[in-house]
């Protein structure tokens, strides 16, 4: 089924999303839709697919055109979509899933058997082995996402949208989603594989079409290299790697030793944890997202509560210590989630700066704000981090992310730091920022401070670090040097140590 | 209640959980006090269980004198046993399975009543007949709850659903002379208390333990003017309403116990079981049940399979209303025959709690407002027989009874995880 976007124009309040978008996609092919968050690449999409209407333009299937006014209508044209955030109701089984919206029912009883035989059918298509009775909510995430995969088949989808499927996935599981991919392709199906990262785009698709700002910005083709792709999408030449020399290496800073939290629940999520940074030093901390790291931050920051084993900065304990004494020691924080746990979203610029230092000089005095005082840090930090805002009294909520993050890393690396502690310092950020927070990562450390990093995605790690600890379920699988290739480092985020690694701690 | 309502996950995952270690605890306490009370401050005299309901009934069963300080020692001997029992249950690493609780609370109900009804007959037979007619109400409402937040909208209008019912029930039946008609007034009067809260929580995204709340009030206040107003000088013509008799089935009526207690009730009654068996089949077994499950658990992922969520939740609220209506007409048509003010008192909310105790499962939900109907029923029992409880304690006992169930005995249980949030799209 040949499937063409024409002009499609969307916008929200004063927002253009989508600006005279075109796109055409041919049987048989992967198409790779790349740009940044917040591109409009989502937009596009819920647009095919009927989830918002376009405030202009055309879309044809086969040379008709479609209007969809619902999902409901896009999975009866033949299209079908495998979301970023599954939309799979966890406390159903696999079969559920698979029928709901479209039952197979007589007299309104559900028909079950048909739809586990329908699920065992198209597992047996592609190799999957899935339980049909299986709760998803016990399923892990790579093959939750067969399932997304399998239901969407299940409508006899012609075409089928992959909404930044990989983000989830250890690079093994991303290798084994783009030879479904592929498989798919030889079938006939049409796909439509959206993305910011490059490497995988250059990969799977046939052909590239780059996105910025709501417009497309030009085509590619899968040979391009990573940095014609990038300033494609970024719209400026940018460096993808991160000038640094190696670390000089210095005393040691963090010592962590028989590092245990349990949750809320008594579950063990960070288990017998040990390593040290040394001065000078950036260890990052690789996984994929949910293997213990949110815990193992929290922990040094004093945030969790059923903590045993010892963490040591210079040689004095903080375990155990309240939050305000491990930022008086010294601490910098960046957490993993800058809108809930880094800002306050109606506060200015200038109030959420001095967020950790609301209990003596310089801002405070007595009960009172020193506004000037202020203001004059505030003004010198937001020249300094280039947060672009209209004034120092500008609402955090209404920056970017990338801007919202710049706001965080001022606050936390204006402090005398004896250890900088970054979870996911670019999430959602857009290239340019990214830059500039790896930029100021590295700076840090060249200071003499021990920076650790956690971070899901691969290329971050491979771009900052000296040291690389994986943690998988809890457990450090292992601390291997910087240079380390992705292939052994993929195993490890699965918990296997390939004979031979070289360790480095 | 509200507060549990809201979270009711994050509140159990946040509290550490020591398994199993709560249930022996209870039932010692339980134990202790039966020993106290049953055993040691046992009255003298004998209490007769009759079981035979009098006049019906083809075969005449025996009456079963229980001797109180007998009982009352056997009783509390059995209780000490089962709550030792349970502690060394869990010491072996076992949880303390729920028959066994049953089987414990069944014990100590039987001591009590042995004990409360020292010197007079116990007709026990009406005593669960009764049981069973009072907890309808609750049962229905239970169902409507549970169809309700089942869909992803929180219902704390049950009580204000009963009372329309009941009203507009009561005066319907009474200018037709309508049992049926009746009937379906009740059931239109609870889908309009619906279609208010469907309205405001699912189009104007207010928030439904408000809008919930305030309907409840409202009714009230409609009802309590309506009947001040206008019943009161009127009640020949507007509120004397038929009531529905005892309809008893051929046949299965006279199964020995069992026969009058089940089968010789009343249409609203009936009309129960028959509603028990229909939203615990669909909601598990049928289209319907799976859409509903879905758009409470996850409305995104029913939205992006072409179920429209917003219609899905209004017509089942809707629904639910029709569900708590008939409920209500039970209070007037089922059982006093003439509609007086706030006659529900509180019984919603009961219901509400027989939704939670039941785990938003339809099955347990209504054996949980079949145990609330049970406490009502002994309290009305016990009343009559002059026990030595004083009667305005006795009047406590069905929301003692809920609290316990509910703060005691649930535990953690994980409603539908889209409960309570309003669904926007985008």
């Amino acid at each position: 089924m040949r499937l063409e976007l024409h002009g499609i124009t969307k916008r929200f309040g004063a927002l253009t999303a989508n600006d005279r978008i075109d796109l055409d996609l041919r049987p048989g092919e992967i198409h790779g839709l790349l740009g940044e968050n917040g591109a409009g690449k989502s937009t596009l999409m819920n647009i095919l697919y009927g989830l918002y209407q376009a405030d202009e333009g055309r879309v044809l299937l086969d040379g008709e055109e479609q209007h969809f006014t619902g999902p409901g209508d896009a999975m009866r044209a033949g299209i079908g979509m495998v979301h970023q955030h599954f939309m799979l109701v966890p406390v159903f089984t696999v079969a559920e899933n698979l029928m709901l919206g479209h039952e197979q029912a007589r007299l309104g009883f559900l028909d079950l058997p048909a739809a586990r035989a329908r699920v065992r059918e198209i597992s047996a298509r592609f190799g999957f082995d899935i339980d049909p009775d299986a709760l998803v909510e016990d399923l892990p995430v790579g093959v939750q996402q067969r399932v997304e995969i399998i239901k969407a088949l299940s409508r006899d989808a012609q075409v089928l949208v992959f909404d930044e499927p990989t983000a989830v996935l250890t690079p093994q599981e991303t290798d084994e989603l783009m030879a479904i991919m592929r498989q798919l392709k030889e079938s006939g199906t049409a796909i439509v594989f959206i993305t910011h990262k490059l490497r995988e785009v250059r990969e799977v698709a046939d052909r590239i079409t780059v996105i910025r700002l709501g417009k497309v910005v030009g085509e590619a083709e899968p040979t391009a290299s990573n940095s014609e792709l990038a300033s494609l999408m970024v719209g400026r030449s940018v460096e993808l790697t991160v000038d640094r020399t190696p670390s000089a290496g210095g005393d040691t800073g963090l010592v962590v030793e028989g590092l245990t939290v349990l949750d809320a629940r008594g579950h063990t999520v960070v288990d017998d944890v040990g390593f040290s940074v040394r001065r000078g030093e950036i260890l990052a901390i690789a996984g994929v997202q949910g293997n213990g790291q949110t815990e193992l931050t929290e922990a040094i920051l004093g945030l969790q509560e059923h903590v045993t084993g010892r963490i040591e900065l210079d040689g004095r304990p903080l375990t155990g210590l309240p939050t305000r004494r491990v930022l008086h020691a010294g601490v910098g924080f960046v957490p993993e989630d800058r809108q809930e746990d880094a800002l306050v979203a109606e506060f200015s610029i200038a109030e959420n700066l001095m967020l950790d230092r609301s209990d003596g000089a310089p801002f405070v005095k007595g009960a009172g704000l020193q506004r000037r005082a202020l203001a004059t840090f505030a003004s010198e930090k937001v020249r300094e981090f280039d947060v672009r805002a209209q004034s120092i009294e500008t609402a955090v909520g209404r920056l970017s992310g990338g801007n919202q993050q710049k706001v965080v890393l001022a606050r936390e690396l204006s402090r005398d730091l004896r250890l900088f502690v970054a979870a996911q310092p670019t999430r959602g950020l857009d290239v340019g920022s990214i830059e500039f927070v790896h930029e100021r990562v590295v700076a840090t450390r060249d200071a003499g401070v021990p920076v650790v990093v956690i971070s899901t995605e691969l290329d971050e790690v491979v771009a900052l670090a000296d040291r690389i600890a994986v943690m998988y379920r809890g457990r450090i699988v292992g601390i291997v040097p910087g240079d380390t290739s992705r292939d052994v480092l993929g195993l490890m985020m699965a918990g296997e140590v390939p004979e031979g690694t070289r360790m480095a701690a | 209640m509200t507060a549990v309502r809201a979270e009711p996950a994050t509140t159990g995952a946040v509290a550490m959980q020591r398994p199993g270690l709560k249930v022996p605890i209870a039932l010692g306490v339980f134990a202790l006090l039966a020993v106290l009370l049953l055993a040691l401050l046992a009255p003298a005299g004998t209490s007769t269980f009759s079981l035979s309901a009098s006049g019906s009934g083809a075969v005449q069963l025996p009456q079963i004198p229980l001797h109180a300080r007998t009982t009352g020692i056997v009783v509390s001997l059995l209780a000490v046993l089962m709550a030792i029992g349970s502690g060394l249950l869990v010491r072996a690493g076992r949880r303390v399975p729920l028959w066994y609780t049953v089987v414990f609370a069944v014990i100590l109900v039987v001591g009590f009543l042995a004990w409360a009804t020292a010197g007079h007959t116990l007709p026990v037979t009406g005593l669960l007949e009764s049981a069973l007619a009072l907890s309808a109400p609750l049962i229905f409402g239970a169902l409507g709850g549970v169809v309700s937040e089942r869909v992803g909208v929180v219902n704390i209008a049950i009580e204000g659903q009963l009372l329309a019912g009941a009203c507009v029930s009561a005066v319907v039946a009474s200018i037709t002379q309508n049992l049926v008609v009746g009937l379906i007034g009740a059931l239109v009067a609870g889908v309009l208390v619906s279609f208010v809260l469907a309205a405001f929580s699912i189009k104007y995204v207010v928030n439904q333990v408000i809008v919930g709340v305030v309907l409840n009030v409202l009714v009230l206040g409609l009802t309590t003017f309506f009947y001040e107003t206008v019943l009161v000088n009127a009640s020949d013509t507007l509120n004397s309403p038929p009531r529905f008799a005892n309809l008893p089935i051929p046949g299965l009526s006279l199964i020995p116990v069992v026969g009058p207690v089940l089968f010789d009730q009343s249409v609203i009654t009936y009309l129960m079981y028959v509603a028990v068996v229909a939203v615990f089949v669909g909601l598990y077994r049928t289209r319907w049940g799976l859409r509903v499950r879905a758009v409470g658990e996850h409305p995104q992922a029913a939205d992006t399979v072409g179920i429209d969520v917003g219609r899905t939740r209004f017509w089942n609220v809707a629904l639910a209303g029709a569900i708590v209506g008939i409920g209500g007409a039970y209070f007037t048509l089922g059982s006093v025959g003439a509609f007086s003010q706030n006659m529900t008192s509180g019984a919603g909310y009961i219901a509400l709690a027989a939704v939670i105790f039941g785990g938003w499962d339809p099955l347990r939900a209504s054996l949980a407002g079949l145990l609330f109907g049970f406490a009502s029923s002994l309290q009305n029992t016990l009343g009559i027989l002059g026990s030595p409880v004083p009667s305005d304690v006795l009047l406590t006992l069905p929301y003692v009874v809920t609290i316990f169930a509910v703060a005691g005995l649930v535990g953690r249980v994980r409603g539908p995880a889209a409960a309570g949030r309003p669904y926007l799209k985008g």
